[in-house]
């Protein structure tokens, strides 16, 4: 199983738990106990029947026609826009929820860029009555402003992140550093970043993307295995996910795409394998912008959920190995593709989605080539830059 | 024998280390800082490498780090800075940053440098004991570099005593879980647990850091190791008053 992590959670050179020692015991009971938890029978029914009746899964493998019709292939759409709070992230916050609960804890902190995974974080605590605290960057709440009242309305505590480029980065400070203080809370990450065993936790949970687009893709075209599987990476919760049932399966070509901003090389970018090298970032050694003093560079992307500088351990391995093709997408391309999926499938992907989307036109397919995008969320927290940048 | 073995052969008692942040409040502090601690009467210092993303700091040490990152202060200008000082100053310096920044620079060109500059020994609070072992440790020895841990409330006896054995410098005791520049007066349960630490025996010094700001404090803390560090304060301090008033905030503690 090349794609599993060792024992102390690497991908090859990628992974790893650098943490100060105050954060040790929290990381050291989670990585201790958090398989037993997750394979347990008690889990894996409540689980299962929350995903099913709360989140409304399985989520739908649409064959989108025009799509296809339009680039020449068989194109499916992953709707993980049609979970209950508008993304994947649910996925992992019910998971993880759970697993606090059975390590008997009562406060819960998370990060968040977009909000997705703060409100799928604030909704679960809702659910479960924990108290909640989301850290996000000033920025980023600004430009988010519905998810924002969303998760406030859900009576989680917003903490503005007011360092450094002020977005997700520096949120995911702020969650460390109060962790730091409060060690007897339950840290929430939402991605496949991370000390381990987060990284291979949360893959684990949004492993059922992949584990129903095998029995849908057979329902539906005979064959469990697409030819092509495509997603986007900011941390890379949702392609993680995407990708987990086929990351032995070398025939499936999996396509990770990050954000370029304002162009790869334009210095206003988030395409971290592009830019990257290898460095140590929130708790795992992975691939992250920085400068020749090691300084981390804040990245940039119009999509909150893709302003990060870093990628999981588990992609930087993926790109370094080359078993993902890593491709990235502008912010005005992912526009285009946003715009396009609106209007000749009727469904406003989220920005982030719509950087997978926006690779589209970039890769050539031959007619019966199945491929899956997973459209990670929905596009109602983006309707206002949607709107900005429709009347330009 | 490393510097600050020799510093404890001298002074096993009431040992004050200040740390401060290189290039703050202007880029070519650093030297003058270091030279007024040491006129002031401390016993080492403590040389903050500034980092853009630093975890376990607080407010002031963060936001001292960012103000020399401004002033453009970089590993280069700071080795060089200590180079140059290296055969006038007679303190023990003790340089603590994160561990990304020695993995960019080169893990094999930082150890160079550091001792190329004179010191001994560094405290790096993201890298955690595993690590250490399996990746640091032989390319420490290799350099005769010392690595200081950290321990807190939190860290199991058996952990207290592998580190013990790694050291040949001191062990850091973080006075309580938080992140530095947290402020107040010591509690009970933090002078429960500095006793805890001290009834252990172990062979290393004990310096302990975190909320010691002030006389009281040092004074207290020292009751249960063999020193302590002050950090927030002294940059708040630094930040008010430049580097000419160093000696207002030192002899008040010492003396």
């Amino acid at each position: 199983m090349k794609f599993q992590p060792s024992k102390d959670g690497y991908y090859g050179q990628f992974g790893g738990a650098f943490i100060p020692e105050l954060l040790y015991p929290n990381v050291k009971e989670l990585e201790d106990n958090y398989l037993t938890i997750l394979e347990s029978e008690a889990f894996q029914t409540e689980y299962k029947d929350l995903l099913q009746h709360y989140v409304g899964r399985p989520s739908p493998l649409y064959l989108a026609k025009r799509l296809s019709e339009k680039y020449g292939a068989t194109i499916y759409l992953k709707r993980e826009d049609l979970n209950h709070t508008g993304a994947h992230k649910v996925n992992n916050t019910i998971g993880q929820i759970l697993v606090a609960k059975h390590l008997g804890k009562t406060k819960i902190i998370a990060e968040t860029g977009a909000g997705q995974h703060g409100v799928a974080t604030a909704t679960v605590c809702a659910l479960m009555g924990l108290e909640c605290t989301v850290f996000m960057g000033e920025i980023d709440i600004k430009r988010q402003a519905p998810n924002v009242a969303r998760m406030k309305m859900l009576g989680a505590k917003v903490v503005a992140a007011t360092s450094g480029s002020k977005t997700l980065k520096d949120a995911t400070n702020e969650a460390i550093r109060y962790w730091i203080q409060h060690p007897d809370t339950y840290y929430l990450i939402g991605s496949v970043v991370g000390p381990h065993p987060y990284p291979d936790m949360v893959a684990r949970l949004q492993a059922v993307i992949s584990e129903e687009m095998k029995a849908q893709l057979k329902a539906q075209t005979g064959n469990e295995n697409p030819d092509t599987i495509i997603a986007c990476v900011g941390g890379g919760s949702n392609a993680a996910g995407a990708f987990y049932h086929y990351l032995e399966d070398e025939n499936v070509e999996l396509v990770a795409v990050e954000a370029a901003g304002l162009g790869v090389n334009s210095g206003e970018s988030a395409a971290t394998s592009q830019l990257g090298e290898v460095g140590v970032i929130h708790g795992s050694k992975t691939i992250l912008m920085q400068d020749e003093y090691g300084q981390i560079v804040e990245p940039y992307s119009i999509s909150a959920g893709l302003d990060y500088p870093g990628v999981g351990p588990l992609h930087a391995f993926l790109h370094e190995t080359k078993r993902a093709k890593f491709l990235n997408a502008t912010d005005k391309e992912a526009l285009t593709a946003a715009y396009e999926l609106t209007k000749i499938e009727g469904i406003i992907p989220a920005l982030e989605s719509a950087h997978a989307l926006a690779v589209l036109p970039k890769m050539k397919f031959k007619k019966d080539q199945v491929v899956v995008v997973n459209l990670s969320g929905r596009g109602d927290k983006d309707l206002e830059t949607y709107i900005n940048n429709l009347e330009k | 024998m490393n510097s600050i073995q020799q510093l404890f052969q001298k002074k096993e008692k009431n040992v004050l280390s200040i740390y401060f942040t290189s290039g703050y409040p202007n880029l070519k502090d650093t030297i003058e800082v270091i030279s007024q601690l040491e006129k002031s009467g401390v016993d080492f210092i403590e040389v903050g490498l500034p980092y853009s993303d630093p975890l376990a700091d607080g407010p002031t040490i963060q936001d001292s780090s960012q103000v020399a990152l401004q002033n453009g202060i970089n590993l280069d200008i700071i080795f060089e800075q200590l180079l140059s000082i290296k055969n006038t100053n007679k303190t023990p310096l003790v340089l603590m940053g994160y561990l990304n920044q020695m993995l960019k620079y080169g893990e094999e060109k930082f150890c160079q440098k550091i001792v190329d500059c004179g010191i001994d020994t560094v405290i790096l609070p993201d890298l955690p004991m595993i690590e250490f072992e399996n990746h640091y440790k032989a390319l420490f020895e290799k350099y005769g570099i010392t690595n200081v841990f950290l321990i807190t409330p939190h860290t199991s006896e058996e952990r207290i005593r592998k580190i013990d054995s790694y050291t040949n410098a001191f062990i850091y005791v973080v006075a309580s879980a938080s992140i530095t520049g947290a402020k107040g007066d010591i509690s009970n349960n933090q002078v429960a647990y500095f006793e805890r630490i001290k009834n252990m025996n172990l062979q290393s010094k004990l310096i302990i850091g975190f909320g010691i700001s002030d006389k009281q404090t040092f004074t207290t803390a020292c009751n249960y190791a063999n020193g302590t560090i002050i950090g927030s304060a002294f940059i708040k301090h630094l930040g008010n008053n430049g580097v000419e008033r160093i000696d207002n905030f030192i002899k008040p503690i010492i003396s």
